[in-house]
This record gives structure tokens, C-alpha cells and sequence, in this order.
């Protein structure tokens, strides 16, 4: 195995460990596949199949089911934008839109539904982190400064980390953010 | 503003209420302790006497819920918290896990306890990394302090707490999709029975309780059966959150007792209508739950009530449009949110989310006739209680109650020839929504 090699393979260990059976785990270690190399990999996935015992296609099977298991390279900065019909009240068509316009470099820009905090429409996510009503003109200058290197803060929390390490903290091996 | 008495947000106020030391300073995990101290049996029959029901938008009963679990099977009893919040307008469980963590702990605790489990499972959403965050640090904190682990607090009892994060599919908030997620398989619905609370995580008997329920359970047992039965109405007790979106001066959260009319909500809570608009349509439970109008305001917020007038109480997201919206524009949306996170199992969802969304956006688009209306309910009817869970039938709810209010707004699209407000397809997603086989292999992948 090259990618579960070394400290990988501990933390895949750890994972499969947590839970009463092995395959449990499968969702952890799609993330932890995306953290190391970037997207979910058919190396990757064949590889989780030897650790599980299970087929590629079973892997593959579910790492297809699911939006935030990335098929593609993705950029450091992942910019979710919903326009579920709380969102496109106040306007989220057109951030969306926008964010689109400006995308690039180390941002990607995605189309997603109800992030569940429609109290703060229109919702934009950046690996994660909610950055709160943010109207067309926001959502450029968000995506300007992530493609310039610097990372504003969300609404809430820590500022969010590059979306491989987003994995990492996603594959449940903890969030050592601020 | 009218003032009532809060629970479960009664500490949203307080600086640093997501620590344990303040946590502790406000009467945290007492109820824990209350409940340590009586037999699992009783801590059931005082969730079951308070009438407690499910806050994930069913509305089942807890305690009659916990009350299922065989406990001689010989295999272990899982718990799983179903925190993959994704219901289109609510937002309570986020608030809720990220202002008060260790509520839910505590629920957590003494529902584990009650049901005799000794492995519980959060089932977090993907995407929220914040509650996550906030959550995990609780679960650390509570087994420092000795609330989680071996014999928790003092006590003979063993509960470990794992959490899982979802990877972005509205399905995984079904209980039974949750557990295959939980196994490491694509998140789709089991077909029932057998129900969960005999053959549910690895065939074992397991209680999946939402959020909010599990957050509402410390202060049934604070209060006692009694007295938590006070608040509310006869068949729906206690308070609920509403999430409060859309078209008012102020969303958000507002948790008030059950039975308090939907106008002190959305026009005293939430400030009325935007610019101070006319309201046009509202839901009260999020998507799934079918449109009501301004004739319905007075309506009460219970179980009962909204039924009667038609609608669910669902998860108490309430989404206002007001006079200028289009309600075909806001079904169409929905529908394609339903068509996108059909899960695919079953063919009447599958199916018929998709070419509703194609019947939507003709008559949106100005290609619509008149037989489309009857056409669409048609449809609506060949999917509602013919699937194995009830993605299908939620995505039947905007269409046929838009149609049944607002019948003539469908009309003027095919009149028209296109949407009557001029609304310029304002909900309308803006990149195709093609459902569960998007992300999948494409087939030249596969075939020469």
C-alpha cells in the first residue's frame, strides 16, 4: 500500500478501531484518502477495499453517494454556496453567480443545498466555515482575498484550514483549530 | 416582544455556555444525576408520562420510542443521535450544538442510560464543522470530568460517545439511511419492519433520537413529567424551537410553547414581512410540509392544530415568501432539492422528483399548459406513501399545496407564457440538479 503506509496507516487503524465492525469506518477513511491526496483517488479507494476487505467497486460505491467526497482535484478553498429557497429569497442566485465569476486559482466554487443556517441567508461555506449574508459584492471580496492568500474570518469559530486538512478533521481525528 | 419561558435555549444568552465549568454553574448534568439515581424503567415512564415527542419532525413519541427496546436479545443496545440536521429552512440542531453542547451530552447520557445502551453515536452533518467542533470538545470535557466513560457520574454505568461525520446527503436524516450510513454504506433507507429499535446498527436494537429531542430530555427530567406536561398543549407538551427564514425582519431561532399561534412567531418573534410586505405563503415544518397562507396565521403551532389546517409541524422551519414571490419558482427549487438528494432506491421518488422538475421548469419557462396542473398532482400521486421512506412524499407536499392555494398562479404561467411576477427564475438553482446519479461514474468510464 502506498497511500496507507506509515502514519496514515496508524490513523487508519485508529479509525477502524473506534467502531464495532471495520466497515463503519469506510466514510473515515474516504476522508482520510481526501487528506493525503487531495480528492478520492481510485488508488485510494482500492486501497481502503484491501483494509476493509472489501471490493473497489463497494468503495467506490459509496464514495460516489456522497457530495463532499471530491472525484476531482479540488482547490485549497472550497467555496459552498446555497440557494435552497431560504437562501434565494434575499438573493443567493446572484452569489452564487458571482462566486462563480471570480472563481479560480485555489478556489473552487460548488452549488449546494440547505446548509441550516437560513437565519443568516445568503449562507456561503469555505471549507466548512459559515461566512454569514453575504451579498454578491461580499462573496468577490471573500473569494479575492482567498485567492491573494489571506483567509477572513467566518461568523463563527476558527478561520477554516485548506480543504485536504478539512478532511483530515472531518475523518474524526480531531479539530485542533484556535 | 412576548415574553415566554425558555428550555432548551434558556442558556443561548449566557457567556461561555458551551464549557463545562459553565455548564455545571447552571444546574448541568444534575438531571443526569437525578436520573442515575432511579431505575432505567422509571426514567422511561417519565419521558413517556410528559409526552414528549420527537422534535426531528415526525413527532413520535419518545418514551413510548424507548419503551420498544428488548433487552434480553443478547446483543448490544445502540444509541444514535441524529444530528444531520438538512431539511430545507431549519436550523435549530446547528444553534443548539454550538451554543450549548453539553445539553446534548447530558440528553445523551441519560438516554443512554434509560434504553441501556453503552455505545452512542452522534451522526453529525458533513458540513457543519462548527457543531462538530464544539460538540467534540463537550464530549472531551464530560470525560475528564467523569460524565461520560467508566461509571459515569459515580455511578455503575458505562457510555461511550463516538462521533460521525456525514459526508454531504440530505437521506442520511433518515433513521434507517442513517444506519447504513453509519455501517460504511450508501445512505439508503431500509425497508420496515423490522423497525430500528429491534434489528437497527449491525441488527441490533437501537433508539435514533434527534437533537433537539435528546436536549429536551434534561429538563423533562429537571422539571418531572408533571410539570413539563403544563407547557404546551394536551398532545403536543413542552416548547419547540422555530426556525424562523425567509421574508421577515428578523430570522432565527425562537423557541416558544407548543400551541402558540403562528402569527406571534412570524409577526412578533420574527418581525412580520420584510419592507412590510404582504405574506403570500408560509411553511411551518420546512420543505416537506405543505404550504399554508396568510388565512392560516392563527393557526396554533402543535401537531394537532397544523394537521388540521392541512399542513406538519415537521421540524418548525418556517419559511415566508411574501406578495412578490412566485410560488411555482419556489416549488421548482425545492423540487429540485428532492430530485438531487433522492436517494434512487425507489423508483417513484427517483423518477418522479426528476420529471417534475422538468414539468416545473416548462411552466416556469413559459412552455407550460393547463394540463400540467392536473398532470403534476397525477404524478405527486403515483409518488406520495409509495416509496420506502418519505423523501418522495415531502417533495409532494410545495407542489400539491401550492397548487391547491394558488391554482391560479399556475394557470397565469400557461397564460403567460412564462412566470406573471416577472420574477426571472429568482429560486431556480443555477446549475443542474441532476440527482443521485450526478457523482456517478460515467458510463464511457466504464464501457469502451
Amino acid at each position: 500500500m502506498t497511500i496507507f503506509g506509515g502514519e496514515l496507516r496508524a490513523q487508519a487503524d485508529e479509525l477502524i478501531a473506534r467502531y464495532p465492525r471495520p466497515r463503519s469506518a469506510l466514510l473515515p477513511l474516504l476522508y482520510l484518502v481526501q487528506s493525503a491526496e487531495g480528492h478520492v483517488t481510485q488508488d485510494g479507494m482500492r486501497e481502503i477495499g484491501e483494509l476493509l476487505r472489501l471490493s473497489t467497486a463497494e468503495v467506490q460505491a459509496v464514495a460516489t453517494f456522497y457530495t463532499m467526497y471530491k472525484r476531482e482535484p479540488t482547490g485549497k478553498w472550497l467555496v459552498s454556496v446555497c440557494t435552497n429557497v431560504s437562501c434565494a429569497l434575499v438573493g443567493a442566485r446572484e452569489v452564487f453567480q458571482r462566486a462563480e465569476a471570480e472563481a479560480g486559482g485555489k478556489v473552487t466554487v460548488e452549488e449546494v443545498e440547505c446548509l441550516g443556517a437560513c437565519d443568516a441567508a445568503p449562507v456561503v461555506q469555505v471549507n466548512y466555515c459559515n461566512y454569514d449574508r453575504l451579498g454578491p459584492d461580499d462573496v468577490a471580496y471573500l473569494i479575492g482575498k482567498l485567492r491573494a492568500g489571506e483567509v477572513p474570518p467566518p461568523a463563527r469559530g476558527p478561520k477554516p484550514v485548506p480543504h485536504d486538512e478539512t478532511a483530515r478533521i472531518l475523518a474524526g481525528l480531531g479539530d485542533e483549530r484556535g | 416582544m412576548a415574553d415566554f419561558p425558555k428550555l432548551v435555549t434558556a442558556r443561548w444568552d449566557v457567556e461561555g455556555a458551551h464549557t463545562i465549568d459553565t455548564y455545571l454553574a447552571h444546574g448541568g448534568y444534575e438531571s443526569l444525576r437525578k436520573a442515575l439515581a432511579m431505575s432505567p424503567g422509571d426514567v422511561i415512564e417519565e419521558v413517556k408520562a410528559s409526552g414528549l415527542r420527537g422534535r426531528g419532525g415526525a413527532g413520535f413519541p419518545t418514551g413510548v420510542k424507548w419503551s420498544f427496546i428488548p433487552r434480553d436479545t443478547g446483543k448490544p443496545i445502540y444509541l444514535a443521535c441524529n444530528a444531520d440536521e438538512g431539511e430545507p429552512g431549519t436550523f435549530k440542531d446547528r444553534e443548539l450544538m454550538e451554543r450549548d453542547p453539553h445539553q446534548l451530552v447530558e440528553g445523551i447520557a441519560i438516554t443512554a442510560y434509560a434504553v441501556g445502551s453503552h455505545q452512542a453515536f452522534i451522526y453529525m452533518r458533513g458540513e457543519f464543522l462548527e457543531s462538530a467542533r464544539r460538540v467534540e470538545r463537550a464530549i472531551a470535557e464530560a470525560y475528564d470530568r467523569g460524565f461520560l466513560g467508566r461509571g459515569i457520574a459515580g455511578s455503575g454505568f458505562d457510555l461511550d460517545v463516538v462521533m460521525h461525520h456525514g459526508a454531504g446527503s440530505y437521506e442520511c436524516g433518515e433513521e434507517t439511511a442513517l444506519l447504513e450510513s453509519l455501517e460504511g454504506k450508501r445512505g439508503q433507507p431500509r425497508l420496515r419492519p423490522p423497525f430500528p429499535a429491534v434489528a437497527g446498527l449491525y441488527g441490533a436494537p437501537t433508539v435514533i433520537n434527534n437533537v433537539e429531542t435528546l436536549c429536551t430530555v434534561p429538563h423533562v427530567m429537571r422539571l418531572g413529567a408533571e410539570e413539563y406536561a403544563r407547557i404546551g398543549t394536551e398532545k403536543s407538551t413542552g416548547t419547540k424551537i422555530f426556525s424562523v427564514s425567509g421574508k421577515v425582519e428578523r430570522p432565527g431561532n425562537y423557541e416558544v410553547p407548543m400551541g402558540t399561534p403562528a402569527r406571534v412567531v412570524i409577526e412578533v418573534l420574527a418581525g412580520g414581512v420584510r419592507g412590510g410586505k404582504g405574506l403570500k405563503a408560509w411553511v411551518p415544518g420546512g420543505s416537506s410540509t405543505p404550504f399554508l397562507t396568510a388565512d392560516h396565521l392563527d393557526t396554533p403551532l402543535d401537531f394537532e392544530s397544523i394537521a388540521e389546517h392541512g399542513s406538519l409541524l415537521g421540524t418548525g422551519a418556517i419559511v415566508v415568501l411574501d406578495e412578490t414571490d412566485c410560488v411555482v419558482d419556489a416549488a421548482l427549487r425545492w423540487t429540485q432539492f428532492y430530485a438531487h438528494e433522492s436517494c434512487g432506491k425507489c423508483t417513484p421518488c427517483r423518477e418522479g422528483t426528476w420529471w417534475m422538475t422538468k414539468v416545473l421548469h416548462r411552466m416556469e419557462n413559459g412552455g407550460g399548459r393547463l394540463a400540467d396542473i392536473d398532470l403534476m398532482l397525477d404524478v405527486g400521486d403515483n409518488i406520495l406513501f409509495k416509496s420506502l421512506c418519505a423523501l418522495g412524499d415531502g417533495a409532494v407536499s410545495p407542489i400539491d399545496s401550492s397548487i391547491k392555494h394558488f391554482r391560479d398562479e399556475y394557470a397565469q404561467h400557461v397564460k403567460q407564457g412564462g412566470c406573471p411576477l416577472k420574477k426571472d427564475h429568482a429560486l431556480q438553482a443555477a446549475t443542474p440538479r441532476t440527482g443521485a446519479a450526478a457523482s456517478a461514474i460515467r458510463i464511457s468510464e466504464v464501457l469502451p
